[in-house]
């Protein structure tokens, strides 16, 4: 079987860290969060590696592979340079708990400041909605987020200026976006994006729909809509006018 | 209790997957305190995986469907040993635990006529999983979180509960230590949800993730409730085969709900050849008929591919045994063959089955409109679990009750897909309900101190023991080698005999297990306990499937390969004896109502 060496970044007890060394056996098919777990089960059993269903599903084992922000269960070796170390660290815009872990509780307190979704009353008598397809179609796409928050380790918002109480980043934009979107919600939710939730230090550079492991459009089909809705609520002249002369 | 910090609630929720959170929901809206316990980080746990759907018996799709049906198909698939009245309540309950959930956020596919559209799944007689493409796990749990989120419930993420607390043979809450540093904290409660999901990782191929180690299972059968039914185990048809390192990865009954259709390596559609009489008045009679059911011609009937689960598995065992099978020991699942049928099949495919296209895609290279996929049985789900109250899900000890994959009943001898998500919101709002009444009913039970320093000195024990202590992943390894060879999915006496021998010698070698370093985030660690855990429920699982000598649903014997009457008139009990060896007994069924019969009775043609 061959072997690959991978750069595993470990913290050390006082804080910090370094990078070590791992070599390991890889054979075909496997991912990078396969090669963690060996790593861990024959040379480092206190190796701290965040994971769940190893199926891209659940968006826990978020990292930086070879500097980029992935998801280690989707990332096939075969996709890699195994010529050289494999780099794996943890993302860098959460402090760190231990090696590849990293706090992330910051986005748990994010979501709680968005108004919760406020429905119309039911449209029959059941209790239940009528709405089309093509409605839940583009609420569904942003609904396909796991949670990796691999948009907000990349957000350089949050990364390099660390706005965190400024800007609420790109996955709770995106979580917005499916309540303001979501046919029987009744909620306003512009105030808040403008005042609260920061939405104009985004500047569209779509880092965050690159990184998306799910694929979804977050700047093109949720993040801009919702800048457009804002600007024409409050800084399109004519709407400005009309306010005022109300 | 030196170094633990003590919470206290009037409702302790144990797990923070659908059952979970909708108790959790249930307990906060009747005004009881309530802490949550999950063992990852919310919204992460097992619930996410869930890919078809949830059955419930709305009639949106076909108008014949009412919860009499659903109901009887739930008590066919699991041959008559389930909990009646669990059954009962659960397609009763189900419709309006699905409706709710679109007022919370949930979106659902839509019929054309924008209602919540329904698909077919295996057993259900009527299309009737409300679905969200194959994601709807993560809708479902997505949902009740951010529904959670605004009631004030307190969520202690990345928990570990080590041990239930006891007053007086009554549930007092449970001592857990937090995965990120390590310390132990006391959570004192009036009542206490068990929510704690599956046993998968007792097995060497399953779909479960790595919280899948029973815990609540072990906790409760350790405090002295009983566990039922454990024998039952379903391996899921479709689990990935190829590549090794995503093994048991689940591959959505969807698929074949779609069309999907089984072959063997000479191309064969094997299913057709192996139909149980029970199941033969409502399956096709050719490969034509079964995609006219497909297409949704009320007249047509079901393709034998969507038999029930334990059937199909066996099917497939039985072909890769005889020398049919596909390069990587599975059989093949093609969907693609679809395009002979439908101009835009690629499409359709995408938009119906995205996860799995992504998932085949992304980690097999293996574009699922195009190819066949490689499958094979996976360990999916454990019928068996903690046994309860059907109305209010309460165990045997008092204060103490389960909900969801932990709890036992609903499924009888086997589980219809579709029914575990329906099972999570329907029982786990009765399980928060009752929890929140018992809770204004006791007060604030006493904390064993004794109970609490011991628990926190034996999970530190393999400190103690350090490096030079067995390594504890080698020792899972050896349980799962054991449980997967000698009580899968044929099993004989000899076998199982052999196996309750060697979980004996594990249960020796764990306690010699060691760990190094510091107890913050310490998988090896959390391994050492999570091994306790399995093997327990192991050791309940291979004497309750010595004890039944016959085969039904997801418990198939060699040495007795029919079904035997007498069988069907108990269910299994184990509980853990005063000498803390494990006890098994058999529980008769009580009558089912003359109505209920009926109902079963009219279904069956």
């Amino acid at each position: 079987m061959a072997q690959a060496t991978f750069r595993i970044w470990r913290t050390q007890p006082g804080g910090g860290g370094a990078f070590q060394d791992y070599q390991t056996e890889v054979s075909e098919g496997m991912v990078v969060l396969d090669a963690v777990h060996r790593v861990q089960a024959e040379q480092a059993p206190d190796l701290a590696c965040r994971w769940n269903c190893k199926a891209g599903k659940c968006g826990s084992c978020s990292a930086e592979i070879n500097g980029r922000p992935r998801l280690m269960c989707m990332t096939r070796l075969n996709s890699l340079n195994l010529n050289e170390p494999v780099t794996v660290e943890p993302m860098r815009t959460f402090p760190p708990i231990k090696d590849l872990v990293t706090d992330v509780s910051w986005n748990f307190r994010v979501k709680k400041t968005i108004r919760k979704i406020t429905p119309r009353p039911p449209d029959a008598p059941d209790g239940t909605y009528r709405f089309a397809q093509r409605d839940a179609d583009r609420v569904q796409e942003f609904r396909k987020c796991i949670e990796c928050f691999l948009c907000q380790d990349v957000c350089h918002v949050l990364r390099d200026h660390r706005e965190f109480n400024e800007f609420i980043g790109p996955r709770f934009l995106i979580y917005n976006a499916q309540l303001e979107m979501n046919p029987i919600d009744t909620a306003d939710r512009l105030q808040d994006l403008k005042d609260k939730h920061g939405i104009g230090y985004c500047n569209i550079t779509k880092c965050c729909t690159k990184v998306c492991p799910e694929h979804i459009h977050i700047t093109d089909n949720g993040i801009i809509p919702l800048k457009e809705r804002v600007v024409s609520r409050f800084y399109d002249p004519v709407t400005r006018l009309l306010h005022m002369l109300k | 209790m030196a170094d633990a910090t003590t919470y206290t609630y009037d409702v302790l929720v144990i797990g923070a997957g659908g059952a979970g959170l909708r108790a959790a929901i249930e307990a906060a809206n009747a005004g009881a305190s309530v802490g949550l316990i999950c063992k990852s980080l919310l919204g992460k746990a097992h619930t996410v995986m869930a890919e078809g759907g949830m059955a419930a018996a709305m009639a949106n799709n076909d108008d014949r469907d009412s919860w009499k049906v659903h109901f009887a198909d739930t008590m066919r698939g699991g041959q008559y040993v389930n909990n009646w009245r669990m059954a009962e309540i659960h397609a009763k309950e189900a419709p309006d635990r699905v409706r709710e959930l679109e007022a919370w956020g949930a979106v659902f596919d839509r019929t054309p006529d924008g209602r919540i559209n329904q698909r077919n799944f295996g057993g259900h007689r009527y299309p009737r999983l409300a679905h969200v493409g194959d994601r709807t796990g993560l809708e479902l749990i997505r949902t009740l979180q951010d529904h959670a989120i605004y009631l004030g419930i307190a969520v202690h993420m990345e928990h570990t509960v080590i041990e239930l607390l006891l007053d007086g043979g009554g549930a007092a809450g449970a001592v857990a230590y937090d995965r990120d540093r390590g310390t132990f904290h006391v959570f004192a409660a009036k009542a206490t949800v068990l929510a704690t999901g599956g046993a998968g990782r007792a097995y060497k191929v399953t779909s479960n993730s790595w919280e899948g180690t029973a815990d609540g299972h072990a906790l409760a059968y350790r405090a002295g409730a009983e566990l039922q039914d454990m024998e039952f185990i379903q391996f899921h048809p479709t689990g990935m085969v190829w590549p090794p390192s995503v093994k048991g990865i689940l591959v959505t009954e969807g698929v074949r709900g779609e069309g999907g259709i089984l072959k063997n390596s000479e191309g064969r559609r094997f299913m057709f050849d192996d139909i149980p009489d029970n199941y033969k008045p409502q399956t096709a009679s050719d490969p034509e008929e079964g995609w006219r059911y497909v297409m949704n011609d009320k007249n047509a009937r079901r393709p034998p591919e969507l038999l029930t689960r334990d059937h199909v598995a066996r099917c497939i065992n039985r072909e890769v045994k005889a020398g049919r099978g596909s390069p990587h020991g599975g059989v093949f699942l093609d969907i693609a063959w679809i395009k002979e049928k439908l101009p835009n099949s690629e499409e359709h495919i995408k938009r119906k089955l995205p996860s799995m296209y992504h998932q085949f895609k992304e980690l097999a290279d293996l574009d699922i409109t195009k190819e066949p996929m490689e499958i094979g049985p996976t360990m999916h789900y454990i019928m068996g679990g903690i046994s309860v109250d059907a109305d209010s899900q309460e165990t045997r000890i008092p204060g103490l009750f389960a909900a969801g994959e932990c709890a036992s009943g609903i499924n009888g001898a086997n589980r219809l897909g579709g029914n575990s998500l329906s099972d999570l919101i329907v029982f786990g709002k009765r399980a928060g309900e009752y929890a929140a009444k018992f809770a204004q009913q006791n007060g604030q039970p006493r904390i064993d101190t004794a109970r609490v320093d011991k628990a926190i000195k034996d999970s530190l024990a393999p400190f103690d023991r350090g490096s030079k202590g067995e390594n504890p992943y080698k020792v899972q390894q050896d349980l799962q080698d054991t449980m997967h060879n000698l009580v899968g999915i044929v099993r004989t006496e000899a076998e199982m005999r052999e196996a309750l021998t060697k979980i004996r010698a594990l249960k020796e070698r764990t306690s010699r297990v060691g760990v190094e370093g510091h107890r913050e985030y310490h998988s090896g660690w959390h391994t050492a306990i999570d091994i306790r855990n399995l093997l327990d429920v192991s050791e309940a699982i291979a004497v309750s499937a010595l004890e039944r000598k016959e085969s039904r649903g997801g418990h198939f014997r060699e040495d007795y390969p029919d079904k035997v009457a007498e069988f069907g008139t108990f269910n299994i009990v184990t509980k853990r004896g005063a000498d803390g060896s494990v006890q098994v007994s058999r529980l008769p069924i009580p009558p089912i109502p003359q109505e209920l019969q009926q109902v079963i009775e009219e279904q069956k043609s």
